[in-house]
């Protein structure tokens, strides 16, 4: 079985849990002889590929001379209906005229087809334009490698999925990692909504990684339920790694890691970092990451005047996530909305027990961790004060947190895919 | 002669208020009393006034042929006298028919009985006390909390002149025995200890609504038929279940008061049984043998052990905790101390704790208040936590009262921030050097370090 599959990030180079997702369901895949050709718009030659052949997709060269395109300009003539796709990615007028005026320039030019698309490679002012220039690779890409199915991840890709359907007629799977409505709360942006929607109603199967994000799907994109269907996110078990987790302070450490952004909620782990504070001044707070929210939560650290306990770090990456986590005694995911939601898993992975919201996917898979709802400030405070306080908790997370983790395999994750594409080949 | 044993366990726990750490030392109500009333006057309508009227009805009709027993524990009755006394009056009805014997059992269905024998001796006779007050008995027969029993527990019931006391016909203590005969206890032949049937009590109490049953519907009829396949020589069959079964866990809709209703007639016209209290079995039958039970039996779940309440680190480390105060509830002599540490005790709070349900176990989920067992288990620290911490206070000769205490810390704790700012902006290293030594020890004397 060898699968297509189009991503936008992959590991080391990587905004997001997307990369490290990609990685682990590409590691699982391989576990039960499913082949994969990973594309990326942009390569950057340090990833890591024991699991996947990277195709990068600036390194195609569409060579109009080549024989093997001239049937792929028949194909893409029947990809003219697809064409369809540029509008709706790229809905921005100028765009939208130049991605045409260079398919036309295409037929006529073969200098323009002969030069590499070059992409950024990371989320950019010219996002949409880019996305559409990807599928268009895709769709090359479609027609002159051998597979059996296209798998997608996440709207980024979809055009790209769609246009390789239309063109190799093989069927797509698309994952769905986060939506719009995870992003952006309910101000969606109305052009990633029609992409989104676009490739939902456009994939054979969708998988979602949390039923809470299926139920999403399901909602608010109209999608009838039988198409969607739940295969949770696991963990890369642990590495023996020697990681300095020693921390130089008395007090214990409560962690928050990850985008400081509307969707992550940091402003309820410093509501909660609060009262806290206010009952019990042995614990310090860390919140590693970044992002457009991160000077308001500053000032807002500053004007609680808990500065000389509430510490910002940055964005965080390798071997300095391990550090940050193995340093801590709690760790807290308040996430308004989050999918699926991975790095509480590699926090229990390394022994430290986990507070997440119930608005999480990951909070659907996880006994042996303290569930509250984001708003609820009360609860999450208290919950981490009965993991700092309490012995029992500790001595029972201790004991089945991280075996609890460690059955969360991407092996296992990647059989229900593969179950997945077998029900549509058959 | 064959009988028929009827008893039914009457329990509902006062369930802890979330209860957050920021209240500890300032807010000492630990219990959800809407939600403790909303439950019982629900369970009141559905189960326990319509059940009593029904068997007042067969007392009608039957008189003292028919019999059955109780055992109510004492955080029930304390919850029917403040929110359904018309439940409290409607037991007391039966009571008076003479045709009911009621139970003793620890006051507040706790888990004592393993851990302390003071503790639950003095348990035992509060409940003593509420069923001579209450219903103007003198009990003679013991039931333990969710029939809690070993040679040791019926060793201490023994020293309290019960006579009999019963348990679960666990399987795994009975062997090739049958639970349908009268045992004695191991260590003081002069207990009689009663067994629970579990097949023929979970068919009514877990099986009878369940369409997937092959014996579904259950019926008066089918059921006596039962009853008269027993080995003719076995003498007693004790039919024992949480009293809700009816009309709470087994809704009116599923026709089980009209089974019950049916059932003593069609034992009296197809059958040889009657109906007995266990006080009047231990009169009237001889016991075959002894029974040992070294290690602790009941009736929850599967393995018929005590592993509901205790064994996973939550519980044991709750349970601790709560048993380590004892000596200073002693010494405190206050009775609002006394009141909360027993009602902490219930065992419900660590039946909440319990992790067993992670793979199975539906019924642990009926009527629990939280979402997991960690949750449960911060809950009832917190809780716990506050308690110690009113002990202590409490018990330290020359201490301010507690809620002085309380209010200088509140204020302590409101003041910390508004002093940090001065002592900013005005940046007087003096100032700086005196207001850290006096906020600081503050906060070490109100945190407490926990073992």
């Amino acid at each position: 079985m060898k699968i297509l599959m189009f991503g936008w990030e992959f590991p080391p180079h990587i905004a997001g849990g997307l990369g490290t997702a990609c990685f682990g369901l590409t590691k699982g895949l391989a576990k039960h002889q499913v082949d994969i050709r990973f594309v990326v718009p942009k390569a950057y030659g340090d990833e890591n590929q024991e699991a996947v052949r990277l195709v990068n997709a600036s390194d195609v060269t569409v060579n109009m001379k080549d024989s093997v395109y001239k049937e792929y300009w028949k194909r893409i003539e029947y990809m003219e209906i697809g064409s369809n796709i540029i509008p709706y990615v790229s809905p921005d007028e100028f765009s939208r005229i130049l991605s045409q005026q260079e398919l036309t320039k295409i037929s006529e030019d073969s200098r323009v087809f002969s030069n590499q698309y070059e992409f950024s490679g990371a989320y950019g002012r010219n996002l949409l334009e880019e996305v559409s220039r990807y599928a268009l690779v895709a769709s090359a890409l479609a027609t002159s490698r051998d597979f059996d199915l296209i798998h997608a991840h996440d709207w980024l890709t979809y055009p790209a999925g769609i246009a390789a359907k239309y063109v190799s007629g093989k069927p797509l799977v698309i994952h769905v990692h986060a939506t719009e409505f995870d992003r952006s709360g309910e101000n969606v942006n109305q052009q990633v909504y029609d992409i989104e929607r676009k490739g939902m109603e456009e994939a054979d199967k969708i998988i979602a990684v949390s039923n809470l994000t299926r139920n999403t799907v399901i909602e608010k994109y109209g999608i009838p339920e039988d198409k969607v269907v739940t295969v949770h996110n696991a963990v890369e078990p642990t590495e023996k790694k020697n990681i300095n987790g020693t921390s130089h302070v008395p007090e214990k450490i409560v962690t928050f890691l990850g985008r400081i952004t509307y969707q992550k909620g940091p402003d309820y782990f410093i509501e909660a970092a609060r009262l806290i504070l206010e009952k019990d001044s042995n614990v310090r707070f860390v919140m590693a990451g970044s992002g457009d929210l991160l000077e308001k939560m500053i000032r807002r650290t500053a004007q609680l005047r808990m500065g000389h306990k509430f510490h910002f770090t940055g964005f965080l990456r390798g071997a300095d996530v391990d550090r940050m986590l193995a340093m801590s005694d709690v760790f807290v995911m308040p996430s308004v909305s989050e999918p699926f939601g991975i790095v509480p898993l590699e926090a229990m992975r390394s022994n430290v027990p986990v507070v997440i919201s119930k608005q999480s996917g990951v909070s659907e898979v996880l006994q042996h961790a303290l569930k509250v709802d984001f708003w609820d400030i009360h609860g999450m405070a208290d919950a981490i004060y009965g993991f700092l306080h309490y012995a029992g908790a500790q001595k029972m997370f201790n004991r089945y947190g991280k075996d609890e983790v460690e059955s969360l395999k991407w092996e296992y994750s990647g059989l229900k895919v593969k179950e997945v594409y077998q029900q549509m080949l058959r | 002669m064959r009988a028929v044993c009827l008893y039914f366990q009457v329990h509902q726990p006062l369930r802890l208020r979330t209860y957050r750490f920021f209240e500890i030392g300032a807010y000492h109500n630990y219990y959800d009393d809407y939600q403790n009333r909303f439950i019982l006057r629900r369970i009141a309508e559905k189960c326990y006034l319509p059940m009593n009227k029904l068997l007042l009805d067969i007392f009608k009709e039957y008189g003292s042929a028919f019999k059955v027993s109780f055992s109510i524990s004492g955080i029930a009755l304390e919850q029917f006298r403040m929110y359904a006394p018309e439940v409290l009056k409607s037991f007391q009805k039966l009571a008076k028919t003479g045709n009911v014997e009621f139970l003793a059992e620890t006051y507040s269905h706790s888990l004592s009985s393993l851990i302390s024998k003071t503790e639950f001796m003095a348990q035992v006779n509060t409940h003593r006390d509420m069923i001579r007050q209450y219903f103007n008995q003198e009990p003679v027969t013991f039931r333990n909390t969710e029939l809690i029993y070993s040679d040791g527990i019926g060793e201490m019931v023994g020293e309290m002149g019960f006579k009999t006391v019963l348990t679960e016909g666990a399987k795994h203590i009975l062997g090739w025995k049958s639970p349908n005969f009268m045992y004695v206890n191991a260590i003081n032949p002069k207990i009689k200890v009663l067994l629970r049937n579990y097949q023929l009590s979970d068919d009514i109490a877990f099986r009878f609504s369940n369409r997937g049953w092959h014996d579904w519907p259950l019926t008066a009829e089918k059921y006596v038929d039962w009853l008269n396949q027993a080995d003719p020589k076995q003498e007693v069959l004790n039919l024992f279940m949480d009293y809700e079964t009816f009309g709470e866990h087994q809704w009116a809709e599923t026709g089980i008061f009209e089974f019950m209703r049916s059932l003593p007639a069609r034992v009296f016209s197809h059958s040889d049984f009657s109906f007995h209290t266990p006080a009047e079995l231990a009169e009237k039958i001889q016991p075959v043998s002894a029974i040992h039970v070294p290690d602790p039996i009941s009736w929850a779940d599967e393995e018929r052990d005590v592993t509901a309440w205790l064994g996973n680190d939550l519980q044991d480390d709750a349970y601790d905790n709560l048993y380590s105060m004892e000596e200073m509830v002693r010494k405190s002599a206050d009775p609002e101390i006394l009141k909360d540490w027993r009602f902490i005790q219930s065992s419900d709070h660590f039946y909440y704790m319990c992790t067993k349900w992670f793979s199975d176990g539906d019924v642990h989920q009926y009527f629990n208040p939280y979402g997991s067992p960690y949750e449960a288990y911060i809950n009832f620290m917190n809780v716990l936590s506050d308690f110690r911490l009113r002990l202590e206070r409490g018990t330290r000769p020359g201490e301010a009262p507690a809620f002085r205490d309380i209010a200088s810390e509140k204020k302590a704790v409101r003041e910390k921030p508004v002093r940090k700012i001065t002592a900013k902006t005005k940046i007087t290293k003096a100032k700086k050097v005196k207001t850290t030594p006096t906020s600081e020890p503050k906060p070490k004397k109100r945190r407490r370090p926990l073992p």
